[in-house]
């Protein structure tokens, strides 16, 4: 018993020796380990290009200026056939963010503090958001009646909030974009609609909304479907006249809003310029010229 | 053909075949979201009990789409071998799987049956089959293909190298496929999904990995998967390609929407053995997935395990060195969660075998899919056994440029290190000669792709 243990306290010390590491001295039978109160470092905010865990690479300096030209996870080396602990769990903590994204739904606290009114989709829940496309695209009367109770017909901009496949994404990003937006088109002299929130909405639900409240412009700030590099990030759709029915190509759209790609302010004030040049020629999509 | 039965005291009658074939169908969310899927559990089995009954003829004499509308039903029908057929036709299909599972029917027996099926007659077979079943009789069947070297040999396991990139940086590219060469990942391909579909793109791209074949000597193929025309435009300019790649439907509405039709994936097949760079005479490659019809409203009120089986019987038409089902990669409205996908995997593999293609699998999942990595590596162990011809990898299971999540170039020796496969043996003597491998399995230094840079 003695012996055996000794041998596999022995082989450890060889294995991790043999990948580069310092073998933990021993402690004292029974000893309390002190709990350190502050936290490990965010797994998350390492960058991957800068990282080799590769040991003794036959070239750092190349491995280090190839891996700068991806964002892939490459010189994370190995335990055996499998990956080293630190890679295995930055993976998952990026997959879990994702996932949070996906499947939690927008908060009501976000909601209420931006003072934002709720419609639904004819999606029951998530579930359903997920598996029928169909439903996320339209409304029952009774979420029909809510809009045309809170919100003005014919309006010159009718701006809304959707979650889509990421409630992260609009939380990040939606309330930045929507107030940038707003002032850029105070600024141009055109009015806004009462912004709202539509909950488990797909992209084409835009037409139905136009359906009910015929604004000129109809924009939509949608949560994207969200990588593991990062589940932040947002779509703003636009479409003049949208209507059921119409063309996909009519649709003008500005992807990646989040803070590693268009800042949401920024994308807010270009929202703005285009919404602008839709109302003059009115035209959206392949329609509008650049 | 008799299409109702009772059970459990309940009447169940069906309209037609096509009715009793999607029902018969294990739960997928794509049926459902089609209108297809039986609306009960037992009215499910009630759909397999009827479709047990059902003889081959029948089958074959009421394709999924009408002969006169589609092309791929064409193909099918008249590819037939009809004495084959005359063996076979009068099996129900409770009796054909019996047949396909028994000791007495070896893997040599199935193929030649193979060349009297129709598609419908594979899918409907493998509606019939428990999980265990499907893998059980496709582990049975050996699929061996050509084109530079040798796949689907007995103990062996092959992988797809995918060195995707958000913008196609040759650079960025060539770091990551020595990455997966250095885990011993890339004997079935070095195969890139590219951003720009453009001739010149692709023509770099392939260039590319000509030139590191070359510089190293590696016996492998390559193939860079833009559309059909442009790997055709990039090769009539002299690019140096392996194999054509297209992604095909089950339909010719289907295939309409990629943008193909049969005559000109004959085409690409012709140009291919005439200026491809490889010996051949496998010189295609072709991908699919479960609901990919629906998606493009080309399923003709088909289930989707029927419409994947009429993607096989169109892929055999042009011998392919390569064909996968990427399972987990339309999303949750085709295929909802992990139980979905492990099963569409399995039923792709078995169905493809079945049909006689060199089978394949992207075992892989979205991130708005109910699962995880813990799931494909479940699934890809399964194929294993089932003797899947190659799976797909990228780094460390995440394509940064499809933004999915499949194997990693890890997996590659920790799957034939597990279950005693071994690499293509011209690919598995070239990693003992790099010392990436050593007696069969990882060396010291594999894992480290900065070997290529000396």
């Amino acid at each position: 018993m003695v012996e055996s243990e000794i041998n596999i306290k022995k082989i450890i010390a060889e294995v991790l020796a043999e990948m580069g590491h310092d073998v933990p001295a021993s402690s004292a039978q029974g000893e309390v380990a002190a709990v350190d109160d502050s936290p490990l470092v965010d797994l998350t905010t390492e960058d991957l290009k800068k990282q080799l865990l590769v040991p003794e690479p036959a070239n750092r300096d190349a491995y280090l200026n190839y891996k700068d030209a991806t964002v892939s996870r490459i010189g994370i080396w190995r335990s055996g056939s499998r990956y080293k602990t630190s890679a295995f769990l930055r993976f998952r903590a990026d997959h879990a963010i994702a996932q949070d994204a996906v499947f939690n739904d927008v908060s009501s606290d976000f909601l209420k503090e931006w003072g934002l009114f709720e419609v639904k989709t004819k999606c029951t829940d998530k579930d359903q958001f997920l598996t029928r496309p169909d439903l996320g695209r339209e409304l029952d009367d009774e979420n029909i009646a809510l809009l045309k109770k809170n919100c003005n017909e014919r309006a010159k901009v009718q701006i809304y909030v959707t979650d889509g496949l990421s409630s992260t994404a609009v939380e990040k990003n939606a309330r930045d974009t929507f107030l940038a937006m707003e002032q850029g088109l105070k600024g141009h002299g055109i009015e806004v609609g009462a912004p709202f929130f539509l909950r488990y909405g797909r992209v084409p639900a835009m037409d139905a909304i136009a359906d009910v409240l015929h604004p000129e412009v109809t924009v939509a700030l949608i949560g994207e479907r969200p990588g593991l590099a990062t589940a932040e990030s947002m779509s703003c759709y636009m479409a003049y006249n949208a209507h059921g029915g119409m063309p996909e190509a009519n649709r003008t759209v500005l992807s990646n809003i989040h803070r590693g790609g268009t800042p949401a302010v920024e994308a807010g004030a270009h929202i703005a310029d285009v919404i602008k040049m839709m109302l003059e020629q009115k035209a959206s999509g392949l329609e509008l010229k650049k | 053909m008799r299409l109702k039965t009772v059970l459990s005291g309940v009447m169940y009658e069906f309209k037609d075949l096509n009715e009793v074939m999607a029902k018969a169908n294990e739960e997928k969310s794509g049926d459902r979201l089609a209108g297809l899927a039986a609306a009960t559990v037992t009215e499910m089995i009630a759909a397999k009990e009827v479709l047990a009954g059902v003889t081959l003829a029948e089958i074959r004499n009421n394709p999924a789409v009408p002969y006169e509308q589609d092309e791929v039903t064409r193909l099918d029908q008249d590819r037939v071998n009809e004495k084959i057929y005359a063996e076979l036709k009068n099996l129900t299909v409770g009796e054909f799987r019996e047949w396909l599972l028994c000791h007495e029917t070896s893997g040599d027996d199935i193929s030649r049956a193979s060349h009297g099926l129709t598609a419908e007659m594979v899918a409907a077979v493998a509606k019939l089959m428990s999980n265990l079943d499907l893998i059980y009789a496709a582990r049975k069947i050996k699929i061996i293909a050509h084109c530079n070297t040798t796949i689907g040999e007995e103990g062996v396991l092959a992988f797809r190298l995918q060195p995707n990139h958000t913008t196609d940086d040759l650079d960025g590219i060539r770091i990551s496929t020595f990455e997966g060469l250095s885990y011993g990942s890339g004997d079935a391909l070095i195969g890139l999904n590219p951003v720009n579909d453009t001739v010149e793109s692709l023509s770099n791209i392939l260039k590319m990995f000509q030139e590191i074949k070359e510089t190293y000597q590696i016996p492998t193929q390559n193939c860079v998967l833009g559309h059909v025309t442009t790997q055709m435009e990039a090769v009539q300019k002299g690019a140096p390609a392996d194999m054509i790649f297209q992604s095909i439907a089950g339909s010719e509405k289907g295939n309409t929407a990629f943008g193909l039709s049969a005559s000109v994936l004959a085409e690409a097949h012709d140009l291919m053995l005439k200026e491809g760079t490889a010996t051949g005479p496998n010189v295609m490659y072709f991908e699919t997935g479960q609901g990919a019809e629906l998606s493009s409203d080309a399923h003709h009120g088909v289930d989707q395990v029927t419409m994947e089986a009429r993607c096989y019987g169109f892929a055999r038409h042009y011998n392919p060195f390569l064909v996968n089902t990427v399972v987990g990669f339309i999303g949750p409205e085709y295929l909802y969660d992990s139980r979905q996908v492990i099963r569409a995997g399995l039923e792709d593999l078995f169905m493809g075998k079945l049909s006689g293609i060199s089978m394949g699998v992207d075992a892989c999942y979205t991130n708005h899919m109910k699962a995880d990595q813990n799931d494909i590596e479940n699934l890809a162990v399964l194929l294993t056994s089932a003797g899947c011809n190659y799976l797909i990898t990228v780094p460390q299971g995440d394509d940064i440029m499809l933004n999915y999540q499949s194997l990693g170039y890890h997996e590659a020796s920790a799957l034939r290190e597990l279950l005693g496969k071994k690499p293509i043996p011209a690919f598995a003597a070239w990693l003992e000669k790099m010392g990436i491998y050593e007696n069969g399995r990882l060396s010291r230094i594999a894992g480290d792709a900065s070997i290529f840079f000396g």
